[in-house]
């Protein structure tokens, strides 16, 4: 079996309201639920903003922070789920099913190496 | 091919007609392209040298198989103490070949193609990698057709295989649910190939025979490979269709000449009637499918002896199939040069006229030019020939229409 990394990259701003995010929510449970009964689901987990994060590099041993995500532009990852598949149509499958949770969010499928 | 005595001409054909299935067994054994293909290599290195002393053996491709087995197998034996993975890679390939031997036996090509051609793929990328896996094409030899340097043909190549290996594409024919899509992927790659031989997108030949040989060959394979798909068939069956014109497309001195002017007697009847037989046995499944109507159409032509007397009713209902199956504007394009035939131009303008996206397709101008001049508009109809002749990457296609053009403006029928 490998690993999978499926990022979701959502764009900057303020979510959806809560009438909006809670169905979305709920089909997510699901769907994890559903991973973890097949054995796939290793890890899943949301995150806050990318306003929240700090970049760290490190300057001759002391380290430099700066505010903010380090990737420039209007969209960042906004959270991300680990699986186990026989094969990239497994996890594209997978991805697939998360795509179709969280639509229009784009899936990005990347093998663990 | 063929013509030498030398014995390497015969080993040529042997590369040619065998290279896709010993690499695709090879990878199924050793799960590695790279080895694959090297030990592939080296087996047909070794027949170079061998055969033409002691004659071709009565397998050769059995012969080459095993040499490049047991090649692949000396040299992971010799690096298996320095290189860990590629031990495991052995291990592995043993486990595999329990699996395949469980599973039903079916020509390993099979699996390649569908692995070349994955959509995980970019549709650049499965181009190369079926040319060169399964038709066995140089590096060299693919970025010459497709006009790039060969070290960027190269670097396409090494980051798909890489991609394959990491990312785990699998080595499988797709389960049925999955089959329809999977299958369309592999004919379209086809078919980019076969085009690209047809009519190559840039530079100045208007054929590149050897790319449309080369996709017909894997469209025989195809159709051997999976009897029961009559989209492959109608895919073979268009590409036989239209490659039977191939004698009558161009001028001796290389310029293109229109379907409705071509000497109709230099169409290679031969093609033209394996072409249709493979449609009507794909046909009678009931199963109709865009490559079938689109082999429909061109077997309409092909039983015209003339241009005019060409069955437009017929195309025309085909294309109103067609579209309804696709609807993209491409399509309706090429519907409403039928609509011209049978209803006139002005109808057909109007068509054109309404089709969106189309501003940077060189067709497009063209058909639009071709309505205008039919309609009287002159100084309209120049102004599109001008563009189609503007967004034309192809030499040979560019004069044909600067020549149209030229006609228009002396006042000539076209």
């Amino acid at each position: 079996m490998k690993q999978y990394l499926l990022s979701i990259y959502q764009p900057d701003g303020d979510p959806p309201p809560p009438e909006v995010l809670g169905p979305i929510m709920a089909e997510l449970g699901k769907l994890n639920d559903e991973m973890k009964a097949a054995g796939a689901w290793v890890f899943a987990v949301g995150l806050h903003p990318p306003s929240t994060a700090t970049v760290i590099r490190d300057r001759d041993g002391d380290a430099l922070l700066t505010d903010g995500p380090f990737a420039e532009g209007k969209e960042h990852l906004g959270g991300f789920t680990i699986i186990q598949a026989a094969d990239l149509d497994e996890a594209l499958s997978w991805g697939s099913r998360l795509a179709a949770v969280l639509a229009p969010l784009a899936i990005e499928v990347r093998p663990i190496a | 091919m063929g013509n030498g005595s030398s014995g390497l001409s015969d080993i040529e054909q042997v590369f040619r007609a065998e290279y896709g299935r010993a690499v695709a067994v090879l990878i199924r054994h050793f799960g590695d392209i790279d080895i694959a293909e090297e030990a592939v290599q080296e087996a047909f290195a070794t027949a170079v040298r061998r055969w033409p002393e002691d004659g071709i053996p009565p397998s050769p491709a059995g012969w080459i198989i095993t040499t490049a087995r047991n090649r692949a197998v000396d040299r992971l034996r010799r690096e298996a103490t320095r290189v860990e993975r590629e031990t495991a890679s052995v291990r592995d390939a043993a486990a595999g070949q329990v699996i395949a031997e469980e599973a039903d036996v079916e020509d390993e090509r099979l699996r390649l193609i569908f692995t070349c051609c994955h959509p995980a793929l970019a549709p650049a990328a499965r181009v190369a990698l079926t040319l060169r896996l399964l038709g066995g094409l140089t590096t060299g030899e693919i970025a010459r057709a497709f006009l790039v340097p060969e070290t960027t043909m190269g670097q396409r190549l090494s980051r798909a295989k890489g991609k394959i290996r990491d990312a785990g594409i699998p080595y499988r024919v797709p389960r049925d649910e999955e089959l329809p899509d999977r299958l369309g992927a592999v004919l379209a790659v086809l078919y980019l190939i076969f085009n690209e031989g047809y009519a190559a997108g840039s530079g100045t030949a208007l054929t590149r025979d050897d790319l449309a040989q080369e996709a017909i060959r894997l469209g025989r394979l195809l159709v051997a490979l999976m009897p029961d798909e009559p989209e492959a068939r109608g895919l073979l069956a268009l590409m036989l269709l239209i490659e039977a014109r191939r004698p009558a497309r161009t001028t001796a001195g290389g310029d293109a000449v229109l379907l409705a002017d071509q000497d109709r007697t230099l169409w290679n009847r031969e093609l033209v009637t394996e072409g249709q037989r493979l449609l009507r046995d794909c046909l009678r499944r009931g199963r109709p499918g865009t490559y079938q109507l689109q082999a429909t159409i061109n077997a309409v032509h092909a039983d015209a002896a003339t241009a005019e007397g060409t069955d437009w009713a017929q195309i025309l209902q085909i294309y109103d199939h067609l579209m309804a199956m696709t609807g993209g504007p491409v399509v309706a394009l090429h519907r409403a040069v039928a609509v011209a035939e049978v209803h006139g131009p002005a109808e057909a303008l109007t068509i054109v006229d309404g089709l969106e996206g189309l501003e940077r397709h060189h067709v497009w101008h063209a058909v639009r030019a071709d309505l205008l001049r039919r309609l009287g508009r002159e100084g309209e109809a120049l102004t599109a020939y001008g563009k189609a002749v503007d967004l034309s990457g192809n030499a040979a296609e560019r004069q044909l229409l600067e020549r149209r053009a030229g006609d228009q403006a002396a006042g000539r029928p076209a």
